[in-house]
């Protein structure tokens, strides 16, 4: 673009402003791959703390994932946890700190591999905390092998021949495992490739976020997101490949709410 | 002074609590006191053994090759610790269900028929302090007074009622203890 | 008030917890050291103080609980025995990569692997040495009776705070199962949030609007910017060595020493009166704090005697710090029994005249 700093200077004035950037989000580049979806439910994590008002009370954790340099761009009081660990974090902290916001951000690899038992014990116990999930069903950061949610005969770089369930396992639905747990109050899952669903995931962050002040037990917002470097695609093909194949194993939608499971498991 | 004293027997004989209630007792009196079990699946069943020590000095270990006194209440406890009382040491121990009785001329041997006397009395649960009376009237260390303030503190509140019978079973203890060499 | 009460190890350390104003337990049953979480469950501190006990679904949820709870300013502790201390390991090195305080106890237990549930003093090295990976050390205290198990609860919070480090108290079974008359402290009221805030301005207690986010973490991708962090926890190990605490017993006319701590100390202590009824003249040097290890006064020491029975009931984990100490100026033997044996007065006595009198 043959654009000059200095005539961008005079566009940028407070009555030009159609969006402004969340001011819990801090001003450094996200390390993130273009087309990825956590800078989305970065930005709406972050939102949702301005509008509630809550930043100086919020304490988040981001264990070992492509999320681990979250503390570089949340502007929260953050601790990066060992990986899987998040869940016990939070416990304690949520516990020694009752009145404070505490919320994990987990990948799929994270939280429902290494971390499955910190994560269902967590949610057993009904800690009163928020967890984010974001499954990709890949490990995007150590450069694409299999994730417990890879889809059967997925493709990655463990599973060069497609994931084959006898001898890897199925792709596992942690997200309606823990719904059927008496602990947690609010499961479900969400999208962000349409701007549709942005608003709609939004809504369910405010709302899992919400819920702490009642103290009756986890919210668990599960984005289904992409990973177009992982999945070599362009972000537009991963996208679509999301929609058509992602969507089949992890189906949108409420499937607890205020304590009460509302879909068939 | 110094007591060193090892209480070995069945799991379920009571070892532990009256090796504790002494300790406690001791303890009540001024002493300083050292109560080391044997601990693990062992004590459920087998053989459960307990390391007491009363002391007016500071007490240094309290792990023992070699004790003032033996209390063994079956027979792997008899044939495991009659050789480690130092000579000149104390051996008590009941006769119900022995089938080798200690050999050693070298130190003082005590029978006190405790299972017997429980029995009589329709209540096993204070067979160790049968024992413990017998114990006591060889060695006054810590005195009665003392030993009723230590069954108060180990003691759950809600078996305090049950205080008057043990002090009961010490008494008897104490009138039927026998030396035997 | 204090007040004296005969307990267990295990039991002194947990009421020594509530009273030192410990805002967090978090633990995981196993032998030989269950009994903190227990007495814990039955005494309901979180009435008594307002302090938070937790059983983990694990060794390393209860260990990562620390974590969250010690980057949050918060003074939390977590025991357990040998097999859950190595599960706890990846944490340990991330507190301490972290710079996070919290209390760590160890009532150890014979290994490798499950090994038994019968007393040792085999983890040594994991404790010393740092024990998870990478560079770094915790501060050890080795307590060798009931009231120290007591007494280093509070210590051990005040160092891990002082150096923002996890601090290892290295019992063991001996230690942790004796019952022992003990004088409790009075209780230390918790710190208020505005104390803590205080006391931890890096602690994450939610970003206000006077200060820059808190961010605790081990990570840094710049080896420039790691090889300086770890150079500065370098420093702050170099400092704890004027916290270092030691125990000199019947030293002063000593011909021969014995080197020993925790358990193994108080069996020595009886060695020496029994070695000295036969006109032995031998000390008892009791390293306190095996992290720092107080090497100096351990290397006067040696100048004034002839030999040195290093005892621990391990393979000979501490007998390498002991040598390192006195520079082979006078020669140091190794005794101890392993595997969960307790070795008795009288076999330390035996080795001491085995392997140092009649040599030496």
């Amino acid at each position: 673009m043959d654009v000059k700093f200095e005539s961008w200077k005079e566009i940028i004035k407070d009555e030009n402003i159609a969006f402004k950037k969340t001011k819990v989000l801090t001003d450094n580049i996200l390390s993130y791959c273009p087309g990825c979806g956590h800078g989305v439910v970065h930005r709406l994590v972050a939102e949702t703390i301005e509008e509630m008002e809550i930043q100086d009370q919020t304490i988040g954790i981001a264990p070992v994932g492509c999320a681990v340099l979250a503390y570089d761009f949340f502007d929260l009081d953050m601790q990066q946890a060992a990986h899987g660990r998040a869940p016990a974090l939070a416990t304690a902290i949520k516990r020694l700190y009752p009145e404070k916001f505490v919320f994990t951000y987990q990948g799929d690899g994270d939280l429902a591999a290494i971390g499955g038992n910190e994560t269902i014990h967590a949610c057993n116990r009904g800690e009163n905390i928020t967890i984010i999930f974001i499954n990709n069903g890949i490990y995007g950061m150590t450069g694409g092998q299999m994730a417990p949610t890879t889809l059967e005969g997925m493709v990655t770089s463990t599973s060069p021949y497609g994931r084959d369930p006898k001898l890897m396992g199925y792709p596992l639905r942690i997200t309606e495992l823990i719904a059927m747990l008496p602990g947690t109050y609010y499961v479900t899952r969400q999208a962000v490739y349409k701007p549709a669903y942005v608003r709609k995931a939004k809504k369910a962050i405010r709302k899992a976020f919400e819920n702490q002040k009642l103290n009756k037990g986890v919210s668990f917002v599960e984005i289904v997101s992409n990973c177009n470097s992982g999945w070599k695609m362009t972000p537009v093909e991963a996208n679509k490949w999301l929609e058509e194949n992602m969507l089949k194993t992890f189906p949108l939608g409420d499937i607890k709410v205020d304590g009460e499971l509302v879909k068939e498991l | 002074m110094t007591e060193e004293i090892i209480i070995a027997g069945f799991g379920g004989q009571g070892v532990q609590s009256m090796g504790k209630i002494l300790a406690t007792s001791g303890m009540k009196q001024g002493l300083n006191v050292s109560w080391f079990p044997s601990y693990g699946p062992e004590m459920r069943g087998g053989t459960s053994n307990v390391t007491v020590i009363l002391s007016d000095e500071r007490i240094s270990s309290p792990v023992l090759n070699e004790y003032d006194t033996a209390i063994v209440l079956n027979q792997p406890s008899i044939d495991k610790f009659e050789n480690s009382i130092k000579p000149g040491g104390i051996l008590i121990y009941d006769p119900h269900g022995i089938t080798r009785h200690p050999q050693r001329n070298d130190i003082e041997i005590y029978q006190v028929e405790a299972a017997n006397k429980a029995s009589e009395a329709g209540n096993m649960r204070i067979f160790n302090m049968i024992v413990l009376g017998g114990y006591l009237k060889i060695k006054s260390i810590v005195s009665l007074d003392f030993i009723e303030e230590g069954l108060k503190e180990s003691l759950p509140e809600r078996h305090h009622h049950l205080i008057p019978a043990n002090l009961n079973a010490i008494k008897i203890g104490q009138e039927i203890i026998k030396k035997i060499n | 008030m204090s007040e004296i009460r005969l307990m267990m190890g295990n039991e002194a350390i947990a009421e020594a917890a509530i009273r030192a104003g410990c805002d967090g337990y978090f633990g995981y049953p196993i032998t030989p050291q269950s009994e903190v979480l227990e007495y814990l469950m039955a005494e309901k501190p979180y009435e008594r103080t307002g302090m938070v006990v937790l059983q983990a679904e694990s060794e390393l949820a209860a260990v990562n609980m620390l974590y969250g709870g010690g980057a949050a300013g918060k003074r939390v502790m977590t025991t357990s025995s040998s097999p859950g201390i190595s599960l706890m390991q990846e944490a340990i090195s991330y507190m301490a990569g972290a710079e996070i305080p919290c209390l760590i106890a160890n009532v150890v237990r014979g290994g490798p692997g499950l090994g038994t549930i019968q007393p040792s003093q085999s983890d040594y090295f994991q404790a010393t040495k740092g024990g998870g990976h990478g560079d770094y050390c915790l501060f050890v205290l080795a307590p060798s009776s009931v009231q120290e198990m007591a007494d280093f609860v509070k210590l051990g919070f005040e160092m891990a705070f002082k150096y923002r480090n996890p601090v290892m108290i290295l019992s063991d079974g001996v230690i942790g199962q004796v019952m022992e008359k003990v004088e409790l402290i009075d209780p230390i009221p918790r710190r208020t949030q505005e104390e803590i805030i205080k006391e931890c301005p890096w602690a994450t207690t939610g970003k206000t609007p006077d200060r820059e986010r808190n961010i605790i973490t081990s990570l840094d991708l710049d080896p420039i910017r790691q090889e300086k962090h770890v150079m500065n926890l370098k420093e702050k190990f170099e400092k704890m060595k004027e916290d270092v605490m030691w125990e000199n017993i019947q030293t002063d006319d000593a011909e021969y020493l014995i080197v020993a701590y925790g358990s193994s100390a108080r069996i020595s202590q009886k060695t020496i009166d029994l070695a000295r009824n036969e006109g032995i003249k031998v000390g008892l040097f009791r390293p306190i704090t095996l992290y720092p290890f107080p090497e100096k006064e351990l290397e006067r020491l040696s100048k004034q005697v002839k030999g040195i029975l290093s005892v621990e009931m391990s393979l000979g984990q501490l007998i390498e710090d002991v040598r390192l100490a006195v520079h082979d100026r006078v020669p140091v033997e190794h005794y101890g029994r392993v595997g969960g044996s307790v070795h008795t007065p009288f076999q330390v006595l035996e080795a001491l005249k085995e392997k140092i009198v009649n040599k030496y």
